[in-house]
């Protein structure tokens, strides 16, 4: 019944190193359905960025997908030509960044380079990419449109660049938007208004993979929620059931650790310990390192992602109820 | 002696920028810190908060106004004669990857201040010395010898931070020391700056976007727009019952960890910030503000008390708008 923009199963990224290969991304799967906003949580180095990056086929080298599959509305995409797989960019599936600074063109007005992806992307006259690029630029929000359009990436604040790479992203109407961090550099109160747009873009076809560190947005736009560890899923959840009641060690790490607004308090709650180094990945659970709760098992076998109940995996020994 | 470590009065700072204007970075600002205090200094990017900060230590010079610490007026000072106030005032820099210098070894880093100020005498002093600050920040002493490289960005931080109280400095400025760290690492880093505040008798000026950190550690907090002070007092009470718009706007925008509040309609600020070198006539905020009138367009709210706190608010007394 509810079709899935997004599919990915089983990806696994690998980039060789000198001192040998690592797997910032490992055999996840997970699911956008249409017409929601899905989110990928966890810490720097967490794989969160990379996933996002496989999926749109953009990967740095000599980082390769060496297994797994990406379904993009039910047609799988990994194994197309570099040459399909570039259509697909910008038409079907587009990506905004975290920085909009360092994805704009700073010698070029802004508005040219909406146009410019317009021309690229569909056959419309200059002229008609320039209405286009102005209604673009109304249906993003920017104020006073009009004068914006001539106006260099410099000139504009955080929260306008953010609007014009979402606009350029959504010159095709993709039916895929990637978000990697999209407010992580902008005030808080920028930050409200452009949840309010992705949330716009949303409802108007959009599905919208949304990667953050900030447990706090996670919770106001996402629907479904994954945790991301060293490389893998450890949890997922709907947005309501996880921060109802998490149940990996480190999402309830993450969750403890969130500072309240409303009350202070004497000592603040900590994850103790570091992500560990990719090279140095402990035997067994990723966490186990770090985890209040590791046991004999843990430190030796890499637990499964299972459901402890419909919709809600988790990858912990602990909460199967198997180790106690 | 006005009893406060540190006041600032009446204090402007003016950037040259194009076109002959002027961008009003900080302007008029006042307040004073106690000793022992925790200021948090709150507010967006380019309200001034940075800039407050550097003039509060003399890393910059105010166009106008003066800054006093422990009653001196230290803006009139003679660079020689606020060398023995320098070594009272610290920094703690937001990027723990640009602020150390990556040639150089824990040992030699932390060892900087102590040699700089002639705190010991001989090459072990100095060393056990630097032991001594890697233990109170939670560093290994085993990784003396090593390059910042080596370390993760919380143990940076952390060393920068060593730094920072290795010449025994009685106020700090932290000027958004957790904002570059995983979320897991910036509460160990808050509650070491918290202990060592304890431990140390420290005084800090916190500055910091993230309303969540001056929470946890301020006593009494400062909300900045556009150069100017909105609101400034006890920290619990400004966070349960704003009394400027501004401060309103901020402390909703922040998005709460809870999904079940997600219907609740978000009051979002209109339009873009007005531009420093261009502020509006009057009250600063007004262009973004729903309550204003003419009279806050007409002349310029001044910091007023209002029930304990200061507000820079015509209609503080009203309640949200």
């Amino acid at each position: 019944m509810n079709e899935m923009t997004l599919e990915v199963s089983g990806l696994t990224v690998c980039y060789p190193t000198e001192k040998g290969a690592i797997f910032p991304v490992k055999d996840v799967s997970l699911k956008v359905p249409a017409g929601s906003i899905v989110g990928i949580v966890g810490e720097s180095g967490c794989g969160k960025s990379m996933t996002a990056r496989a999926v749109m086929g953009l990967l740095r080298s000599p980082g390769k997908v060496t297994a797994g599959k990406v379904f993009l509305c039910g047609r799988e995409i990994t194994a197309l030509p570099e040459k399909e797989r570039r259509k697909l960019r910008g038409n079907e599936m587009s990506m905004i960044f975290q920085e909009p600074m360092t994805s704009l063109n700073p010698v070029m007005k802004v508005g040219k380079q909406v146009e410019e992806a317009i021309r690229l992307h569909t056959d419309c006259s200059r002229e008609e990419a320039k209405r286009r690029t102005l209604e673009l630029f109304r249906e993003v929000e920017i104020p006073e449109a009009e004068t914006r359009l001539s106006c260099y990436p410099h000139q504009l604040s955080g929260g306008l660049r953010q609007r014009v790479m979402i606009a350029m992203a959504m010159v095709c109407r993709p039916r895929l938007l990637i978000a990697d961090e999209p407010t992580t550099a902008l005030d808080v109160t920028v930050e409200a208004q452009i949840l309010k747009l992705l949330e716009h873009l949303r409802d108007a076809g959009t599905s919208v993979l949304m990667i953050s560190h900030n447990l706090g947005v996670i919770a106001r736009v996402c629907d479904e929620v994954y945790v991301m560890y060293a490389g893998r899923v450890v949890e997922q959840a709907s947005t309501e059931r996880l921060f109802e009641q998490p149940l990996h060690p480190y999402s309830r790490g993450l969750f403890r650790s969130v500072r309240s607004l409303r009350e202070g308090c004497e000592t603040l709650e900590t994850i103790p310990g570091v992500v560990p180094n990719l090279l140095r990945l402990p035997q067994g659970c990723s966490f186990s390192l770090r985890c209040p709760e590791c046991g004999e098992k843990c430190e030796k076998t890499m637990p499964e992602l299972l459901e402890t109940e419909p919709g809600h995996a988790v990858r912990c020994f602990r909460a199967e109820g198997g180790e106690e | 002696m006005s009893g406060y470590l540190l006041e600032a009065r009446n204090v402007t700072k003016l950037f040259p920028a194009a076109g002959k204007k002027k961008v009003h970075a900080v302007s008029d600002v006042s307040l004073q810190i106690r000793e022992g205090e925790t200021l948090g200094l709150v507010g967006e990017s380019g309200c001034g908060k940075s800039t407050l900060g550097r003039l509060l230590i003399r890393l910059l010079a105010p166009t106008s106004g003066e800054v006093r610490f422990r009653g001196e007026n230290i803006t009139a000072l003679k660079d020689s004669d606020f060398r023995r106030i320098r070594k009272e005032m610290q920094l703690v820099f937001q990027d723990p990857y640009a602020s150390l210098d990556p040639r150089m070894t824990v040992r030699d880093l932390v060892a900087e201040p102590i040699e700089t100020w002639r705190l010991c005498g001989s090459r072990e002093e100095v060393t056990d010395r630097v032991r001594e600050l890697l233990r109170a920040v939670n560093v290994p002493e085993e990784f003396l010898y090593r390059y910042p490289h080596q370390f993760s960005g919380g143990q940076r931080q952390r060393i920068g931070i060593a730094r920072a109280i290795a010449a025994d400095p009685s106020f700090i400025v932290c000027d958004e020391p957790v904002s570059a760290l995983d979320v897991s690492v910036q509460n160990q880093i808050l509650n070491l700056l918290r202990d060592l505040k304890t431990s140390r008798k420290l005084t800090y000026l916190f500055i910091s976007h993230d309303l969540s950190v001056v929470r946890y550690l301020a006593d009494r907090v400062c909300i900045m727009f556009l150069g100017k002070i909105c609101e400034i007092g006890d920290t619990e009470e400004i966070y349960t019952r704003p009394r400027h718009p501004y401060t309103r706007f901020l402390l909703d925008a922040v998005p709460v960890p809870d999904p079940s509040v997600r219907g609740k309609e978000i009051r979002l600020l209109k339009g873009e910030p007005p531009s420093p070198a261009d502020p509006p006539t009057g009250c600063r905020f007004r262009t973004r503000c729903p309550r204003a009138t003419e009279k806050c367009a007409a002349s310029e709210p001044e910091l007023r008390y209002i029930g304990g706190v200061q507000a820079a608010c015509y209609y503080a007394e009203e309640g949200p708008a």
